[in-house]
């Protein structure tokens, strides 16, 4: 099967590439890219793209598809076809799943789901610790020979520090890729909300920016002494910035991502006891925001995440405190990151890279470029349809959007996995 | 830009009138004259005792506690009454909820058994605004207090008694005293005395009870009674409760009562007509000594009087407003 995708806009930062050709696409790879078709090239299929963008497939460094466990919040089969109408075509899924991702077992089910709906390239994320419960290691090497990507402790950090000191030592010599998210019970306490002017005002349990700065700092003495490579997930702070560019100056092992929805709200928009506002780490003030936003900008922050958590009506439908964090985000990514670019913080390059260069780097993969010879996961993207997002019309299970009602400049027209067109737009 | 709508305040109706009973944040200063001059009306002036009136009469009221409560229940439910509504009080935390029913399921069942008014406490805050915005449009919510966030109702009627006390809220200087942090009470009283307009509010405590970014509230800090309490018309006393000490905000109720209890001695240093408030239960010995309690100043039990006319009040507007909106939308013959 040949196709060839022509006239589009191809933008591959990662090869310095932006200009107006042709994809040449066979048995699911990139052949060439170039005004002229390879010699002996027939195309099966020609994909018109005049006007259009084309970039690399998006790789999404935190996602939860709902499998196994949580089947009545999505599914792999729902969940990968979310992310592909959202232009993502690789996902890491974190190990919160139930049963959690410790054992090989859970790994390579996962896998195989993933296969069966051959929608995108799913990586599970290991355990660090059994049960996810902080005590006794993982079975680290067996998880890695399983196709874990990374291990990680998902939302429940190790808190004793011997135990993250010897989970860390551990990872290191074998190499492996430890994903961290700063977090301390204590000061979390029984916390919902930034603990700001608003949580003052509504009386919502807060959650000092302490939490997450005085975990990152144990965290990034721990990381400094055992070598391993570690990737922070999900930073809220802005002091959680600053410190992770010192670690970076001084030559540390680390990478760093935030999620989208910290870019573009803040603690104002739980004024309204909206559920749909509630995630972990909380939306904190606009001086945090303007944080992050300098952090992806400068590219202190490597890489943007969807923290894609989909959950069921009776999850949301409760007062702020009892409904469960986190937000339907795999639809929203792309849309989200590229009002960045309008809004002048990014260009689009820059946006590009952040989410799908850079997190392919982190994980150590060849994918989230046009290179000759990847696997042909890629975008069509038409830059001048607006559309609205509407939570009903999510193709993912959760419906749990607070950007419910945005409009947004551009859309994605087809996504590729592999060679083959997964997600046209006319499906929507 | 995107379609960020700001939501309307849902406790209002289209008119801009009292449709639930929230919070007071986003209400105007009309509002809550409105709910103090309709109190006034239900309070002899001679005898101070308060009339039955047929106002609510044929409309169920539901008074639903998720958290137990003697005194704001009581006074909830003679103000009903009073009011000549039929009366159900359902104690949520005892029954369906233990049985895995969802709350909106309770609700929705509670709904279906014709209620016309809610009256909610519950944990959570936030809750009340959570429950009216999943009633029928007919059904009206009040708030009779959600987790730290709000008791709009308490306030009120401390407006009520400062009015009743004071001539007016305007230019006084209100001191409250405690744990503020953890306080739906200090919250609406805050929201209510800036909105009328009282000269200064200071709130004293430590810092461990005192939230963050306070001055975003519009208030002035003390750590300390004797500077705090100087000059002031007002002085509200807040209920210290035990959890404190084992959440390591407070050493001792002992050095409690030593840096912040309200003795005859400290009261000195308000003006010397200052009036002394509680929204109750009282600890004596631990935030106010009893002399003070019980002394001339305290108008402790006052407070506890003037409730139930404030929450006729609230609840009268409320309905009153239902009835006129449903006559506007009615169609001319």
């Amino acid at each position: 099967m040949n196709i060839v995708i022509q006239q589009g806009r191809v933008i591959d930062p990662s090869q310095h590439l932006d200009a107006v050709t042709n994809i040449y696409i066979t048995r699911g790879h990139i052949l060439a890219i170039g005004d002229q078709p390879p010699e002996g090239f027939v195309a099966n299929e020609v994909i018109q793209a005049e006007n259009k963008w084309v970039f690399p497939g998006l790789i999404d460094m935190q996602a939860r598809l709902g499998e196994p466990g949580q089947h009545h919040t999505g599914t792999i089969a729902s969940e990968t076809k979310a992310a592909v109408a959202g232009g993502i075509t690789g996902l890491c899924c974190p190990p919160d799943t139930d049963p959690v991702t410790d054992s090989q077992a859970v790994a390579e089910l996962i896998q195989r789901r993933a296969r069966q709906a051959a929608t995108a390239f799913v990586m599970p994320i290991g355990a660090l610790t059994q049960s996810l419960n902080g005590e006794r290691l993982s079975e680290m090497y067996a998880l890695k020979q399983g196709g874990c990507i990374a291990l990680s402790q998902a939302n429940r950090p190790i808190q004793n520090p011997l135990i993250l000191k010897n989970a860390l030592d551990y990872a290191a010599s074998h190499n492996l890729l430890v994903m961290l998210r700063a977090e301390n019970q204590q000061l979390k306490n029984n916390g919902v909300a930034h603990s700001g002017a608003v949580s003052s005002r509504l009386g919502l349990p807060g959650i000092p920016p302490s939490a997450e700065t005085i975990a990152l700092a144990r965290d990034l003495i721990l990381v400094e002494e055992s070598g391993v490579r570690a990737h922070f997930s999900q930073l809220s702070c802005a002091r959680s910035v600053e410190m992770i560019h010192t670690a970076k100056q001084r030559g540390l092992p680390v990478t760093c991502d935030v999620a989208i929805h910290q870019l573009h709200l803040s603690e104002m928009d739980v004024m309204t006891f909206s559920s749909l506002t509630h995630v972990t780490p909380p939306l904190r003030s606009h001086a945090d925001r303007e944080a992050l936003r300098m952090g992806v900008k400068t590219g202190i922050i490597d890489a943007i995440v969807s923290d894609h958590t989909p959950l069921g009506r009776d999850d949301k439908q409760l007062p702020f405190g009892e409904s469960t964090p986190g937000i339907s985000g795999l639809e929203t990514l792309l849309a989200l990151t590229l009002r960045l670019v309008d809004e002048g913080v990014l260009t689009l390059s820059q946006a590009i890279q952040l989410l799908s260069e850079h997190p392919a780097n982190i994980l150590g993969l060849n994918v989230g470029r046009l290179a000759k010879g990847n696997s042909a996961d890629l975008v069509i993207f038409n830059p001048n349809e607006v559309w609205q997002v509407r939570s009903e019309h999510l193709h993912s299970a959760g419906k749990n959007t607070p950007f419910n009602g945005w409009e947004f400049n551009g859309q994605v027209e087809m996504t590729l996995f592999q060679g083959r067109p997964v997600y046209r737009a006319e499906d929507r | 830009m995107s379609a960020r709508l700001t939501p309307p305040n849902i406790q209002l109706d289209e008119q801009g009138k009292l449709k639930h009973f929230l919070t007071l944040e986003g209400l105007k200063p009309h509002h809550l004259t409105e709910i103090l001059d309709t109190a006034e009306s239900f309070i002899n002036p001679h005898t101070n005792e308060i009339k039955k009136v047929p106002l609510l009469r044929g409309k169920t009221i539901m008074n639903l506690f998720f958290e137990p409560s003697t005194r704001t229940r009581t006074t909830f439910e003679i103000a009903e009454k009073r009011l000549s509504a039929d009366v159900m009080n359902l104690n949520i935390s005892a029954s369906a909820t233990k049985k895995g029913e969802s709350l909106l399921d309770t609700l929705w069942n509670l709904e279906a058994m014709q209620a016309d008014m809610f009256v909610i406490r519950h944990a959570e805050s936030g809750a009340a605004h959570f429950f009216a915005e999943h009633v029928a449009p007919h059904v009206h919510v009040l708030n009779a207090g959600d987790g730290q966030h709000a008791h709009p109702t308490q306030a009120m009627l401390d407006m009520f008694t400062i009015r009743k006390l004071k001539g007016d809220i305007y230019d006084l200087k209100v001191a409250i005293v405690g744990d503020i942090l953890h306080s739906r009470v200090a919250r609406s009283q805050i929201q209510a005395l800036s909105l009328l307009e009282a000269r200064e509010i200071r709130v004293i405590g430590p810092k461990t009870l005192i939230p963050p970014f306070p001055e975003s509230l519009g208030v002035h800090v003390y750590h300390d009674m004797e500077t705090g309490l100087a000059d002031v018309d007002v002085v509200i006393m807040l209920r210290l409760q035990n959890e404190r000490m084992k959440g390591a905000l407070l050493p001792s109720e002992q050095e409690y009562f030593n840096l912040y209890g309200l003795t005859e001695k400290r009261l000195t240093h308000a003006k010397p007509d200052a009036i002394v408030m509680h929204p109750g239960p009282i600890n004596r010995g631990v935030e106010i000594d009893s002399a003070v309690a019980d002394g001339p100043q305290s108008v402790i039990l006052q407070q506890v009087t003037y409730g139930i006319a404030v929450r006729m009040a609230v609840m009268s507007i409320i309905m009153s407003n239902a009835a006129q909106l449903a006559q506007a939308q009615e169609p001319t013959p």
